[in-house]
């Protein structure tokens, strides 16, 4: 069939041929500069894979600390290099496993935790100094950061040798992820409480991820998850500018987190073009001199929602494309999905392909061998121009708005998403897009894979876990270190400080949540569709 | 005027993803289906008392966390209680084979792969959903 229109899969127009022409006045020294050089559109090292390869880090969590803390073991006996913790919904929403709200979710869509007791567990026999670890969690991310330091701290790892990340990017989870515990507002502050701590305390940690994919998955296009994401990093800066904070003592451990979607020179271009607009505006924007502020370092995960249900093997062929690009993007580390996510959990077996697939890259492909190697193509840097001036178009919009929480506030971000993802199913529903499989060279029936279950039992054994905890603990400490949080939650005091007595009298992450909701409230979403 | 068929579409349990449930709640609205959609982080409770209150004919419920088996059960069990049977119960998401058999056995009407056509989706909705 010939088709009369060229698009990608954020519906940009792409033309038959580029030529010199397509990159307008192309300046080598000012649009690109050399790797690990500013506007560092070519990757921020000057060796980059040369020197070391990215981190492989598979995001992985279920069931209780005990069974998650033998798939780490596994992990880093495969040779992956860094952990990245996936929550349940109910730690991820700040709930207890005991309560109603929680059943049914225990342990279901990453691991349970509870208390310090959990933690301790989930990182039992694995040392804290030597491996970093990611967390994706956000509304109570400071509260997991205080459980993973007090272990730290029990381990005898110090904590200026702990390196690792939370994700606690709250602002995406009101664009686009949805799980929150606190109103925008105090959930800013409590962001920023965190970031102060940890410039004093954790100088290795890295205290933000920025994160554009979940805004991806959530059906954004390309530009726009480039866009709001950005726009939400300068709300991070400008709130702790805002503060007091010395940009260049925190704007170094502010780090990214975007998608690898389907559309190969795209994405390449979106990376590209999001290191050149961070160093601009770290630079012109809060007057960065630090070099280490304006350089945009960024974790990438493949696309979950790219994967079919149909023909879950070929998933395997759209991991690799995926993570190809990331990796000529640049990324620092990568998670590739398994082949069975669009139906479970990974099991052992789709997890190791998963992480092969990396490795397949890293050591038999060859692109490691040169910086950037498609930098220079009269495609991809039109590509990456045209992606930097639609990106740069949506913050001057949020900006005009008065900032992306007031953008929020009237849904402006939701509302395009919700729109640009309605627009791509109609897309593949006429056939204008073809996912192969779903809408063409369908079969009629697909043959059943393996899958991975949780069983109920996960729940009952997490329920007497936290159960034994609440009756061996101190009560009277625990009920002490909740007073002088809800004190400090109330004042301007920074939190962090009396999340970590909480923490280490074995409050849980629920009482810990709802002490502060106490005084910041509840947010419910504006449901549009 | 004839009655119009109403459908509620709810997002129960902790799970924030949305998309599928945004989307399937537009794609019924468009095809003249008066359509509430009940935001996030629906109690079953909750969901049940919208229905009624609403005088919904259907519910569809969107579950991408895992926890399908339990809250389906628990959205039935409590149509069951205030004799409400007669609402249609469906649905969609991450959801096994094993499990949808599951889910069959007590009670809901269709579950929804990943991928289902919006055609596939409202022409079932045609042909199951009627007004009370």
């Amino acid at each position: 069939m010939h088709k009369k229109e060229f698009t990608t899969i954020s519906s940009r127009q792409i033309e038959r041929l580029y030529g010199p022409e397509a990159m307008g006045d192309f300046d080598y020294a000012r649009d690109l500069g050399s790797p690990g050089e500013f506007p560092f559109t070519r990757g921020i090292h000057a060796t980059m894979y040369r020197g070391r390869h990215w981190t492989m880090r598979q995001f992985s969590g279920f069931g209780t600390a005990v069974e998650t803390n033998e798939r780490y073991k596994f992990l880093l006996h495969h040779g992956q290099t860094g952990l990245s913790v996936a929550f349940d919904f109910p730690t991820l929403m700040g709930y207890d496993s005991d309560q109603e709200r929680s059943e049914g979710e225990i342990g279901k869509c990453g691991v349970a935790i509870d208390t310090l007791a959990d933690m301790e567990t989930l990182f039992s026999g694995i040392p804290l100094d030597k491996v970093t670890t990611s967390m994706t969690i956000n509304g109570p991310a400071s509260i997991l950061l205080a459980m993973y330091l007090v272990v730290a701290e029990k381990e005898g790892v110090s904590w200026d040798k702990v390196g690792g990340t939370v994700q606690n990017d709250v602002l995406k989870e009101f664009i686009a992820q949805n799980s929150w515990a606190f109103p925008p507002e105090p959930s800013m502050r409590v962001v920023v409480d965190m970031i102060e701590f940890c410039t004093k305390h954790v100088p290795k940690w890295n205290t933000v991820s920025i994160s554009g994919y979940h805004i991806r998955e959530a059906g954004s296009t390309a530009a726009q998850e480039l866009g709001f994401t950005l726009a939400d990093g300068i709300a991070y800066v400008e709130a702790c500018v805002k503060r007091g904070l010395n940009v260049d003592d925190f704007a170094p451990r502010l780090s990214f987190f975007f998608n690898a979607h389907n559309d190969f020179f795209e994405e390449i271009a979106k990376y590209r073009a999001a290191r050149r607009i961070w160093a601009h505006v770290m630079k012109e924007r809060f007057h960065a001199k630090n070099e280490r502020s304006l350089i945009l370092r960024f974790h990438t995960q493949t696309a979950g929602c790219s994967l079919t249900a149909q023909q879950p093997y070929n998933n395997v062929v759209r991991t690799t494309i995926q993570a190809l690009g990331a990796v000529l993007g640049g990324t620092q580390s990568l998670h590739t999905n398994s082949l069975d996510e669009t139906l479970a959990l990974p099991t052992e077996n789709a997890v190791r392909i998963a992480l092969r697939t990396q490795q397949i890259i890293a050591n038999e492909s060859g692109v490691v061998n040169t910086i950037d190697p498609l930098g220079g193509s009269y495609f991809v840097e039109a590509l990456t121009n045209e992606m930097e001036k639609d990106a740069l178009a949506i913050i001057k919009k949020i900006d005009d708005m008065g900032g992306i929480l007031k953008a929020i506030a009237i849904g402006y971000p939701q509302k395009e998403i919700a729109e640009a993802s309605y627009r791509y199913q109609k897309q593949i529903e006429s056939k204008e897009k073809i996912i192969v499989g779903v809408n063409d060279f369908t079969v009629k029936e697909d043959h059943p894979i393996e899958i991975l279950r949780i069983g109920e039992e996960t729940a009952a054994a997490q329920i007497e876990r936290l159960r034994k905890v609440k009756q061996t603990r101190d009560a009277h400490k625990v009920k002490q270190t909740l007073a002088a949080l809800k004190e400090a939650a109330s004042t301007n005091k920074n939190v962090m400080g009396p999340l970590i007595e909480c923490v280490r009298a074995y409050a849980t992450l629920n009482e810990m949540t709802e002490t502060m909701r106490s005084v910041f409230g509840e947010y419910r979403d504006p449901a549009i569709f | 005027m004839e009655k119009r068929v109403r459908i509620l579409v709810a997002k129960p349990g902790l799970d924030g993803h949305d998309r599928g449930a945004k989307f399937v709640a537009r794609a019924l609205r468009d095809a003249g289906y008066e359509v509430i959609y009940t935001g996030l982080h629906q109690t079953p409770e909750m969901i049940v008392s919208a229905a009624i209150q609403e005088d919904v004919d259907a519910i569809g419920l969107s579950i991408l966390s895992g926890a399908h088996l339990h809250l389906f059960g628990k959205v039935k069990e409590l149509l069951k209680g205030q004799k409400a049977e007669d609402i249609v119960l469906f649905g969609g998401g991450i959801i096994s084979d094993e499990d949808v058999a599951e889910l069959k056995k007590i009670g809901v009407e269709k579950i929804f792969k990943p991928g289902a056509p919006t055609e596939e989706i409202v022409s079932w909705v045609k042909k199951h959903v009627k007004t009370k």
